[in-house]
């Protein structure tokens, strides 16, 4: 089984700031993580070769640092890496990054099942895997809280709010996963320490034969206008004391001017 | 000159410093008030090959070396002092003398599983009379007749790991008449007939690490359960305090860092006078030597690791890392309770167990006293 698993260098979620001025995120000095979801990824990837035996590719799309995060998947365990990293890519949206990404999977070909995480935690878009999924023609599956792989197909319960809906789609399909489907591993240092040994493939998009005009700025219809913090909302603290019954009637008096009953 | 870590090293921390987070920070609190060994997060650690950083892949380490298993250490330290000394106990005092004066049979048998997280370790040399001064050895070993086996009498105090320890690596006199050259090593397995753990002791801090006496009446350990000759014991005994001593000086840096986050967080949430509490100039001030003398632990602990990686001589550098690291950790979790005011002295900040635990790193594996003996000695030497 070959699984091709997309990950994601983001912000470290805990530690994002907007520079005030521009509105853009402020890059330096912020810690870079595995996207959390693409964890959840990378995770159902193993455990699927662990049970079926084969090879897990991990994809990122980013500039030469993204690396550490390929090298770190490596070090959970996945078998190869592939960076895509090239001027041309830079400034993509969803649908650029898709058709990248798409490129990269029909370069590395003979693949079984493609796993993205739901969404990353810095676009909050959730259109990458789906896109990725139009872009090769190949059926998928979004919202993954579960997965197993049975006779050519992926079989997966979808997570709709207090609904569960269970799906399946003939491999090879693209699936999109949440947080719900596992509890993702560490890296070992044994893992670390072989990472550095294990195929680690660099493509820009000459190598992939990937057409400049659909990728990064040139092949992204949309584009962010502004970036801005919502304003924080003031609230009001009343406290009320004396008689219950006051109380009750003071609290119901004030929600009835605020019309809210 | 580089002062950059190699990207492993910077990997390896990072991954540690992710689990800690994680893992090991949510249950600090629960380990030091109930005083309770953090079992599973041990088995996680062992999982994830944290035990065996600082040994090649012959023997089930990943030969990410000294620096990276510092590295671990210290950031460990940074969230719990008492993860973080199971984790140095075993890895340096319990596996290096085994590593360096071994036999294959015995690095096989004891060394191997270790590292591969399947052991843990633990290192007995302190007695009730024999603390810094350690020739004052009172547990006898006497060799049998047909020299098949050690018969061992006497006792051992503050063993860290004990009741979670697959093994102990003792020191006892085999010939008491020959003062410091009559000690000799053993390796002893947790279930031998004769061993007796006694209950934790009841510290000030690392209470989770249990910490026991150890009891051995008439306990006949084998022959081939003896690390190196006869009578080397107490040179096996130095020099392994000598790694462990970077190891506390990893504890005590990632122990004073530790609080220096916390007090970040809270000089800047804290409002008083009108104004968040790292708006003084003495919070400022304050901060600036935390730091400082953090940064200076932090080094000297890395050179000595690096020294020791290196083959270089690291006596000195380890005992100058540990004396200054551990004091460091004592004046910073001072400062950050000062710092913290009233709810600093109160057991809903970490900062008051952050200090409690300091305090341990200027008392085990060689007090300050000793360090300074150490280092005082090469001084007046002209050694520098």
């Amino acid at each position: 089984m070959k699984i091709l698993v997309f990950v994601k260098q983001v912000p470290d979620t805990d530690d994002v700031a907007l520079d005030p001025k521009t509105g853009n995120l402020k890059r330096e000095g912020v810690q870079s993580m595995l996207n959390p979801n693409d964890a959840n990824a990378v995770e159902c990837a193993l455990q699927l070769k662990e049970k079926f035996g084969g090879t897990v590719c991990a994809i990122s799309m980013g500039p030469p640092q993204a690396s550490r995060t390929l090298k770190t998947v490596l070090g959970m365990g996945c078998d190869e890496a592939y960076l895509l990293s090239d001027r041309a890519f830079g400034g993509a949206d969803t649908l650029a990054t898709s058709y990248t990404l798409s490129k990269a999977a029909e370069k590395i070909g003979d693949y079984d099942l493609l796993l993205c995480g739901r969404l990353a935690t810095d676009g909050d878009t959730a259109q990458t895997g789906p896109a990725l999924a139009a872009w090769l023609g190949l059926p998928q599956i979004t919202l993954a809280s579960s997965l197993a792989v049975e006779d050519g197909w992926v079989i997966c319960d979808r997570k709709l709010g207090d609904m569960r809906q269970r799906v399946k789609a003939k491999l090879p399909a693209v699936v999109t996963v949440t947080g719900d489907l596992n509890k993702p591993r560490y890296a070992t240092a044994m893992g670390l320490m072989k990472a550095g040994k294990k195929p680690f493939f660099t493509w820009d998009a000459a190598a992939m034969e990937a057409d400049t005009s659909k990728t990064g700025m040139p092949g992204s219809p949309s584009s962010t206008k502004g970036v801005f913090e919502p304003e924080k909302r003031t609230t009001d603290t009343k406290y009320l004391s004396g008689e219950m019954v006051d109380i009750v009637k003071e609290l119901v008096d004030s929600l009835e001017a605020e019309h809210l009953l | 000159m580089d002062f950059k870590l190699t990207e492993q090293q910077e990997m390896i921390r990072d991954m540690v410093r992710e689990f800690a987070e994680a893992e090991i920070k949510p249950l600090a609190k629960e380990v030091d008030e109930k005083h309770m060994f953090p079992v599973e997060t041990v088995k996680k650690m062992q999982e994830m090959g944290l035990f065996g950083l600082a040994y090649p892949e012959e023997y089930g380490g990943s030969g990410a070396g000294q620096v990276a298993y510092m590295l671990a250490v210290e950031e460990i330290a940074k969230v719990c002092g008492t993860t973080s000394v199971i984790l140095s106990a075993s890895e340096s005092l319990a596996s290096w003398p085994i590593y360096k004066f071994g036999t294959e049979e015995q690095k096989q048998k004891w060394l191997v599983p270790q590292c591969k997280g399947e052991k843990l370790g633990a290192f007995a040399l302190t007695e009730p009379a024999a603390g810094t001064d350690a020739a004052m050895q009172k547990s006898r070993a006497v060799l049998s007749e047909d020299g098949t086996y050690y018969t061992v009498n006497g006792s051992k105090i503050f063993i860290t790991n004990a009741e979670y320890a697959d093994y102990f690596i003792i020191f006892v006199m085999t010939n008491p008449e020959l003062g410091t050259k009559g000690i000799t090593a053993f390796v002893i397995d947790k279930d031998i007939e004769g061993l007796t753990i006694s209950k934790p002791c009841n510290k000030m801090g690392i209470c989770g690490s249990s910490t026991c006496e150890l009891y051995f009446d008439n306990m006949k350990v084998p022959v081939e359960n003896r690390l190196g000759a006869e009578g080397k014991g107490f040179g096996i005994a130095m020099m392994t305090l000598d790694g462990g001593r970077i190891g506390i000086a990893a504890q005590a840096t990632g122990i004073a860092l530790g609080a220096i986050e916390e007090t970040v967080k809270y000089v800047n949430e804290r409002v008083q006078f009108g104004k968040p509490l790292s708006k003084f100039q003495n919070t400022q001030f304050t901060l600036a030597d935390m730091q400082t003398r953090a940064d200076a632990a932090h080094l000297l602990m890395l050179r000595a690791a690096w020294a020791e990686e290196a083959g270089v001589p690291y006596t000195q550098f380890a005992a100058r890392a540990k004396l200054f690291a551990a004091e460091t950790a004592s004046y910073v979790t001072n400062r950050a309770v000062q710092l913290f005011g009233g709810y600093g002295y109160t057991k809903d900040f970490p900062v008051e167990r952050m200090m409690r635990d300091a305090k341990i790193t200027e008392i085990y594996e060689g007090t300050s006293e000793v360090q300074r003996m150490v280092i005082s000695g090469s001084v007046l030497a002209g050694k520098g």
